[in-house]
């Protein structure tokens, strides 16, 4: 793991939505990827308690999925979302970063499956889970 | 007994519109992706206007998977609380100067999405209808479909499990 981190975060950074989120790469490698997201009060999705909407969690699993898929050996080039199935396990807890993890467990000549996590400061209870198929290669 | 001349279209759409405005314009997130809605009676077509920031891929380019999917969570969880909301306002349960005053409903929380990437988001506006194929008193399923430039040309779909808010009838519980 944590192979051409600035390489890695420089890459991060030229995705212009990930740059606004302010994803960070934390390790990436075989086919694993840890990406972290600071909270953020634009990213509010309930103003009354300040919990952090949906949609940004989504964002934070995919591009670990994508990263993680990407860093297989032998893949080269881009890689696109299939499909991506979100479960909701509970509220981020507002203040707190996002940490999402994605393993990449299986992948054939077109296809990559990947299964995530991502939480908040409590490793231990999974904010949401997530598995989903990437495209390998062109197309 | 003379029966009540309707509304004018004046009184109905401002009431209407200030609902739907006071719904989505209570969420950071939704302004920050720059989601509006459009209003045609009660039903609602989302409308995620093209920013540059919403780009994942800088080199096709293409608007960020991530963002997508937001915007058909977004436009389901707008769409399912509008659907409990317009009887309440249309019958007056509800009040207007409640919601514009912030006391707004509770809004559905995902219990999961399941999003279908069919093509690239091409770097224009997106547009996302939503479909409440069951509408329980505690849970909700959704399916929504996303196209840019052809309605028949779907870029994204997903459908998604939602859990109702329990005190929705009662506006700043």
């Amino acid at each position: 793991m944590t192979e051409l981190p600035k390489q890695a975060q420089q890459f991060i950074d030229a995705l212009p939505h990930a740059k606004a989120l302010g994803l960070q790469i934390v390790s990436l490698g075989g086919g694993e990827a840890v990406l972290t997201m600071p909270y953020d009060e634009k990213l509010v999705g309930d103003p009354k308690s300040g919990v952090i909407h949906g949609g940004a969690i989504s964002t934070v699993i995919d591009t670990c999925c994508g990263a993680a898929v990407m860093s297989n050996p032998g893949v080269a080039g881009a890689s696109a979302t299939l499909d991506l199935r979100i479960d909701y396990m509970r509220a981020a807890t507002p203040g707190q970063s996002i940490t999402a993890r994605a393993h990449c467990y299986h992948i054939t000549r077109t296809v990559a499956f990947v299964r995530a996590t991502a939480t908040d400061d409590d490793s231990g209870r999974p904010v949401a889970t997530a598995s989903g198929a990437f495209t390998v290669g062109a197309g | 007994m003379a029966r009540k001349p309707p509304e004018s279209v004046q009184v109905v759409k401002q009431r209407r519109d200030a609902a739907l405005a006071a719904l989505v314009q209570g969420v950071p997130y939704i302004r920050f992706l720059n989601i509006t809605f459009d209003r045609r009676g009660d039903e609602l077509t989302g409308v995620l206007n093209y920013q540059d920031m919403i780009i994942g891929n800088p080199i096709l380019p293409a608007i960020h998977g991530g963002v997508t999917a937001a915007f058909l969570e977004v436009t389901a969880i707008i769409t399912l609380s509008w659907s409990q909301l317009w009887p309440q306002v249309e019958s007056g349960a509800i009040a207007l100067s409640d919601l514009t005053e912030g006391r707004l409903p509770k809004l559905p929380k995902t219990i999961d999405i399941t999003v279908d990437y069919l093509r690239s988001g091409l770097p224009r506006d997106a547009y996302a209808r939503a479909i409440v194929s069951r509408a329980g008193r505690r849970y909700a399923s959704v399916r929504v479909e996303a196209w840019q430039d052809n309605r028949s040309r779907l870029f994204a779909q997903a459908t998604g499990h939602f859990r109702m808010p329990q005190d929705g009838a009662s506006p700043g519980a």
